[in-house]
């Protein structure tokens, strides 16, 4: 097992170099140069600006650039936020519970929604539950994050006023007041992401479980006299799941989408607000690292999918 | 009962022992997808959005851009049946002038998508060995790319440049449009790709080429033409896809300029006087919301009418 995981370890790291190089290249390919304010500026000569461009290699080749921002970026030297005056990797360290915070109880939530649901539409299939939950998979993941957002805001916030609608980091309460407040004012953004996942992932439960329902080791198992309950618990659930692994872990960057909308739009203090209140005051390093962050969790991400479906599916050799 | 259950309602089985009369592959496909109820509702539903967007604005002639301070944050009403904005301006006629560019977006996008896609997917399922590895690994890698920041990256990075050379509407229009058919690739690639490998073994591909045929024209004549249903399918679900992808962007208020009121345009000005202005964010939502509802019943019906794995 230990083997399987370092090997699977050993093939994402192509992947983050080809995100990276991917990352490197739109940044290399932009149109404006970081100088240009200086140029503008009369109190610094023509030579002195030359100079400076020289000390920070700008005018060098692409690839020795590239080179040298990947060590950098190894090395945790991630860079200064232009705006905020802070390293970028001490900005995002910050920000980055909040966010696993709501993406992980969301995913919950979507789990604990999708996998009974689904179970159940695939146990009776074209039966009226089965039609209902179907139109409603259909109905939550075309319902984009933010109207889901927007009309949660509506009806908890404004009409019942029983919710906030702006997430505050720094509460002034203490004990079981603090998680109070906190596990209140996660409520709707968990609500908006998962319900949206859950949609989308019961639509895989149920065929995944239609797949492997008319297999025959499922018929010998009833045929056995196992319980149905059983039979579905142990024999047709676990093998499903194998397929859905995979399909979830090709929606992370989904996920990671519905997450900055949602963080926007509830103001959480996580990266994904951060990536847009950096896109919107040109904060450049802070737009880079956050990309890469984001680009490390879905590789690692599907690196965890992968030791899932190595537990789930035993014929998976580890050797 | 185990082994009887087909993978979608409205795949009839035991149609094997009943003779019926030769039908042609297209009157079987829309036989199958209007026993989809619900696809040939959204169907029609979406003809009507559609229509409405390209010739409502003949119809209702109230120019997006007139600013009256006299009507301003109304509700509904007869004069403005969404209501009006904070600058008095017709929510109606601003919705269905946002369709028209949401929708050539989606539309555009998916054109785009599905080029490169098949493209990808043709040439990987046409060659064996190391063009196939390189390809395939490039298209994982897409997949496991980070979408949005890297949206929001790209645009960030050149959209003045590109605002420059061919004007600020048309500039971003183009960037979208060609960044996120970029994204939206891979799982056309995917398809085309198995199909490719399933088809390419077939007898009449062999007979074509004992024939003397050449490659280009079994994969343009012989092959294309019956990997086709799939690519139908995932193409409706990338035109849904791409809706959404352009309407969060200008939701961030990273999309179109400000005065171009695209349906998520609108949602981000809107989101401001929720409190007291509800109509606003709700009637350009809605709009996007039943777009893509009913574009992804459409595909699931051509799903059923189009793709033959599913058929028994």
């Amino acid at each position: 097992m230990t083997q399987y995981v370092i090997r699977r370890l050993l093939i994402a790291i192509p992947s983050l170099l080809g995100i990276s190089v991917i990352l490197f290249a739109v940044l290399a390919l932009a149109p404006g140069d970081p100088f240009e304010e200086l140029a503008t500026n009369p109190a610094i000569p023509p030579d002195v600006r030359m100079a400076l461009r020289a000390s920070l290699g700008i005018d060098d080749p692409v690839h020795i650039r590239y080179i040298r921002w990947l060590i950098a970026m190894m090395q945790g030297n991630w860079g200064f936020s232009f705006v905020s005056r802070v390293d970028v990797d001490q900005l995002i360290l910050q920000r980055l519970p909040v966010t696993l915070v709501v993406i992980g109880a969301s995913q919950i939530l979507a789990l604990a929604i999708a996998l009974p649901v689904g179970i159940m539409a695939a146990t009776r299939p074209y039966s009226i539950f089965d039609q209902v939950a179907n139109t409603l998979a259909f109905v939550g993941f075309s319902l984009p994050t933010f109207f889901t957002g927007l009309l949660l805001i509506l009806l908890f916030s404004i009409h019942l006023g029983w919710l906030p609608f702006v997430y505050r980091a720094d509460i002034a309460a203490s004990g079981w007041q603090w998680w109070w407040a906190h596990i209140k004012q996660s409520i709707m953004p968990v609500l908006v992401l998962g319900l949206f996942q859950g949609a989308a992932w019961t639509r895989f439960v149920r065929s995944a479980v239609l797949d492997v329902v008319r297999l025959d080791h499922v018929t010998t198992a009833r045929a056995k006299g196992i319980p149905e309950r059983r039979v579905i618990n142990r024999h047709v659930v676990r093998n499903a799941l194998i397929p859905v692994v995979t399909l979830v872990a090709l929606q992370m960057p989904a996920v990671f989408g519905g997450a900055i909308v949602t963080e926007q739009i509830f103001r959480v203090p996580g990266i994904g607000s951060l990536l847009i209140s950096a896109v919107l005051s040109n904060d450049t390093p802070v737009i880079m690292a956050v990309t890469f962050v984001f680009a490390c969790l879905v590789i690692f991400f599907n690196l965890l999918a992968d030791v899932i479906y190595g537990w789930l599916d035993p014929r998976i050799s580890y050797s | 009962m185990a082994g009887s259950t087909p993978a979608s309602a409205t795949v009839s089985p035991g149609l094997g022992s009943v003779r019926r009369a030769p039908v042609t592959p297209t009157a079987e496909a829309w036989r199958r997808f209007a026993k989809h109820k619900l696809a040939v509702v959204s169907a029609a539903l979406l003809a009507i959005l559609i229509l409405g967007v390209l010739f409502g604005p003949l119809v209702w002639t109230l120019p997006i851009d007139e600013i009256d301070f006299s009507a301003r944050l109304q509700g509904p009403s007869l004069t403005h049946p969404f209501g009006t904005d904070d600058l008095g301006q017709d929510i109606l006629a601003r919705v269905l002038y946002g369709g028209r560019i949401s929708l050539a977006v989606g539309f555009a996008a998916m054109a785009v998508a599905v080029t490169v896609g098949v493209l990808v997917g043709a040439v990987a399922g046409m060659s064996r060995g190391p063009v196939d590895v390189a390809l395939m690994w490039v298209t994982d890698l897409f997949l496991s790319l980070p979408q949005l920041p890297l949206l929001l990256l790209i645009i960030y990075l050149f959209r003045d440049a590109l605002a420059q050379i061919v004007g600020q509407e048309m500039g971003v229009f183009l960037m979208i449009v060609a960044v996120i058919g970029l994204f939206n690739w891979m799982q056309v690639a995917r398809l085309v790709r198995a199909q490719f490998f399933s088809l390419r073994e077939k007898e009449f591909v062999e007979a074509a080429r004992a024939l003397g045929a050449s490659r280009p024209r079994i994969v343009m004549h012989h092959i294309l033409p019956n990997a086709l249903g799939p690519v139908i399918v995932a193409a409706s679900i990338d035109v849904a896809a791409a809706i959404l992808a352009e309407s969060t962007l200008s939701f961030l208020g990273l999309g179109f300029p400000p005065d171009t009121p695209t349906w998520g345009r609108l949602l981000f000005d809107a989101k401001d006087n929720l409190d007291f202005a509800p109509h606003w964010a709700i009637f350009p939502g809605l709009a996007i919301f039943l777009t893509v509802l009913t574009i992804n019943f459409v595909g699931d019906g051509l799903r059923d009418a189009l793709d033959p794995r599913r058929v028994q």
